[in-house]
C-alpha cells in the first residue's frame, strides 16, 4: 500500500471497445434514443470482441434517459454492479464518466462498465433553444429575462471577457473551427464532410452572439456512444489494441458555479485546477501529449482549454492557434481529429472519447504523427468539467 | 436614479413581452431580491458576522458558514464586466426582434458582485468594459406575477 499508484487510476483501466451509432442532424433519427444507446453499446462490444452478456456496469453523465437498469435489463447482462451517474456539468461529464468507469473496474466494483451517451435532440429538445415556461426561479431568473437564454448567450460573456484580458483575436477562434471542419473532411462519419469551411466563409457567417459566429458553435445531433472499459490486468484479453487510462480529473475550482456569473476567475474555461491535477497522475507533460479533442460547445472555450492545460500562455494564442498548427499529421497539437463538436457530431464530447482511442489505436482518420499519449478536454467553462489521458501500453 | 426610472409606464421594456417572468424558488431563497426590485432597490447578501458580499443569495455565507446572510441596500451602480451582443432568437418572443445587448455589470462598492442586465440605448452602440453604468429599474406592474428587472445605462449618455 505504499505504492503512491494505489491512490491513482494510472495504467489501471483501459478502454478495449468502442461503438457509435451514424449521427445524425437533431430529428433525423429513425429510432429513439434509447434504441440508439443500445446500438452504440452493442457496437462497442462487437469492437472489442466481448459478449454483451458480460457487461456488469454502466457510467453515464448529463442525467442520460437511457438509465442502467433498463438497460442492464433490455441487454439481460447477468447481474448488474456498477450504476454511475455523473453529477451535473452536462458535456463536462464526458471524460468524468469514463473515469468513474475506470475506478469501478480498478476497485473491484465491477469488471466490464459500459461509458456511454445517448442524445436524441429531435426526439427530447434542441439544446439552442430555450424552453417556454411562463415562470422561471433559480440562476436562469437571473438571466433570462434578459435574453440570455440558451449556450451561445450563456458563455459568449465568458469568452469575451478572456479576450480581452488577454488580447485574444477572433482568428484565433476561427482557426478552431476550421480545424474541426478540415479534418471532418477525412472522416466519412462526421455530418460535415463533403462540407469544408473556408476562411471567408466563416467570416461571412451571421453572428449568433458576438463574438460568437455561426461557425463558433457547436451542432445539434442525434445520435449515440459508448466505450468498453476493464481493468488493465484483462485489457489485452480482447480483439482491439487497448487504451489504457493515464489519468482524469473532475471538478471545478473555487465557487465556478457561483450563480448569474459570479465565479471569481470568470473568464476560465474551469481547468485551472482540474489540469494539474490530470498531468500530475498521468505523470506527463502537455509537451507528451500527441493530439488534443477539446470539446467545442463554442471555440472560445478552446481557447481557454487549451491555454488552462499549458499548451501555450493565453497571450500566445493567437500566435498558436493557426491552422497549420492544429491539423494532423503534423501540426504542432493536432486538435479535434474527428471534426468533433462542430463538424463530425455533437454527441455531447463522447464522440472525442471515442477519437482520442483511435488515435492510441492509431485508426484515426486524421492520424496524429505522435499517438502514443492522446488528451480529451470535457466541456469547458461549465461547473463540473472533467478531462482525460489515454495512452498506449508503451506509455505504461 | 430618477423617481421617474422607478415608477416608469409599463410599456416601458427593452426586449419583448414573453420571455419568462423572474419568481423566487419555491423555498423563498431569493424572494428578498425580487421584491426589492420591484421597489426600486437592490438588495443583496452581506454576512454580518464576517463581512462578506455574496450573489446569488445562498442560505449560508460561503466564507463564515454563518446562515442566513443579511440582505442590504446598495446603490444601483456598476461598470462594464463583459457583454454581448445577441443575434439569434433562442426563444420564440424574440423571433424577428433585431440584435440587443446583454451586459454583466460588476458593483465595486459590493465586492465586486457581478448582475446581468441589458445595455440600454442603442443595440449597435460600441460597449467598451470598464465603462460605468447606472441601475434603471424596469417594472412590469400589470403582468401576472408582477415583476421588476434592473437594467443599465451607460453614464456618459446621461
Amino acid at each position: 500500500m505504499n505504492d503512491t499508484t494505489e491512490h491513482s487510476l494510472r495504467g489501471r483501466a483501459a478502454v478495449v471497445g468502442v461503438g457509435e451509432t451514424t449521427y445524425y442532424k437533431y430529428g433525423k433519427s429513425p429510432v429513439s434514443e434509447f434504441e440508439l444507446a443500445l446500438q452504440a453499446i452493442l457496437a462497442a462490444c462487437q469492437d472489442a470482441g466481448i459478449d454483451p452478456h458480460e457487461i456488469d456496469g454502466f457510467s453515464g453523465y448529463s442525467d442520460d434517459r437511457s438509465d442502467s437498469s433498463r438497460l442492464a435489463t433490455a441487454l439481460g447482462i447477468k447481474r448488474l454492479r456498477s450504476s454511475v451517474m455523473q453529477w451535473g456539468g452536462g458535456g463536462g461529464g464526458c471524460c468524468a464518466s469514463v473515469a468513474n468507469a475506470a475506478a469501478a473496474v480498478a476497485t473491484g466494483m465491477a469488471d466490464c462498465v459500459v461509458a456511454f451517451r445517448s442524445l436524441a435532440q429531435g426526439q427530447f429538445g434542441r439544446f439552442g433553444q430555450a424552453t417556454n415556461t411562463p415562470t422561471i426561479s433559480g440562476e436562469k431568473a437571473y438571466l433570462m429575462p434578459y435574453g440570455v437564454l440558451a449556450p451561445p448567450t450563456r458563455f459568449a460573456m465568458r469568452i469575451r471577457r478572456f479576450m480581452h484580458e488577454h488580447g485574444v483575436q477572433q482568428e484565433a477562434l476561427r482557426a478552431i473551427a476550421m480545424a474541426s471542419y478540415h479534418h471532418a473532411q477525412a472522416n466519412p462519419r462526421a455530418l460535415m464532410h463533403g462540407k469544408p469551411l473556408t476562411t471567408s466563409a466563416y467570416e461571412a457567417s451571421r453572428w449568433i452572439v458576438e463574438p460568437l459566429h455561426l461557425y463558433d458553435c457547436c451542432m445539434e445531433n442525434d445520435g449515440a456512444a459508448a466505450v468498453i472499459v476493464v481493468s488493465s490486468e484483462r485489457a489485452k484479453d480482447f480483439r482491439q489494441k487497448p487504451a489504457y487510462v493515464l489519468g482524469a480529473a473532475v471538478g471545478a475550482s473555487h465557487r465556478f458555479a457561483a450563480m448569474a456569473h459570479n465565479s471569481p476567475s470568470y473568464g476560465s474555461a474551469d481547468f485551472e485546477t482540474l489540469a494539474p491535477d490530470l498531468f500530475s497522475m498521468a505523470k506527463v507533460g502537455p509537451q507528451d501529449v500527441g493530439s488534443v479533442q477539446s470539446y467545442e460547445n463554442f471555440t472560445g472555450g478552446v481557447v481557454m482549454a487549451l491555454a488552462e492545460h499549458g499548451f501555450f500562455r493565453p497571450e500566445e494564442a493567437n500566435s498558436f492557434l493557426q491552422l497549420e498548427n492544429l491539423i494532423a499529421p503534423n501540426g504542432r497539437l493536432p486538435l479535434n481529429t474527428s471534426g468533433g463538436n462542430l463538424a463530425e457530431c455533437y454527441m455531447h464530447g463522447f464522440e472525442l472519447i471515442v477519437e482520442a482511442t483511435r488515435q492510441i489505436r492509431g485508426t484515426s482518420t486524421s492520424q496524429a504523427k505522435r499517438h502514443d499519449v492522446a488528451l480529451v478536454i470535457g466541456g469547458p467553462m461549465v461547473s463540473p468539467a472533467s478531462n482525460l489521458l489515454l495512452g498506449s501500453e508503451a506509455t505504461l | 436614479m430618477s423617481n421617474e426610472m422607478k415608477v416608469s409606464a409599463p410599456s416601458t421594456r427593452y426586449l419583448p413581452k414573453g420571455l419568462p417572468i423572474p419568481v423566487s424558488e419555491s423555498d423563498g431563497l431569493s424572494e428578498p431580491f425580487w421584491a426589492g426590485l420591484k421597489e426600486g432597490r437592490l438588495l443583496v447578501q452581506r454576512c454580518t458576522k464576517c463581512g462578506t458580499w455574496q450573489f446569488a443569495p445562498e442560505w449560508i455565507c460561503h466564507q463564515c458558514h454563518k446562515f442566513r446572510p443579511e440582505w442590504v441596500e446598495v446603490e444601483a451602480l456598476g461598470r462594464i464586466y463583459s457583454w454581448e451582443r445577441v443575434w439569434h432568437p433562442a426563444h420564440e418572443a424574440l423571433r424577428n426582434h433585431g440584435p440587443y445587448i446583454a451586459v454583466l455589470v460588476e458593483l465595486p462598492h459590493a465586492g465586486n458582485l457581478r448582475l446581468v442586465g441589458n445595455l440600454l440605448g442603442d443595440p449597435l452602440q460600441d460597449v467598451v468594459i470598464g465603462a460605468e453604468v447606472v441601475g434603471a429599474y424596469e417594472h412590469h406592474r400589470e403582468e401576472t406575477p408582477s415583476y421588476s428587472l434592473l437594467q443599465w445605462r451607460s453614464k456618459q449618455e446621461r
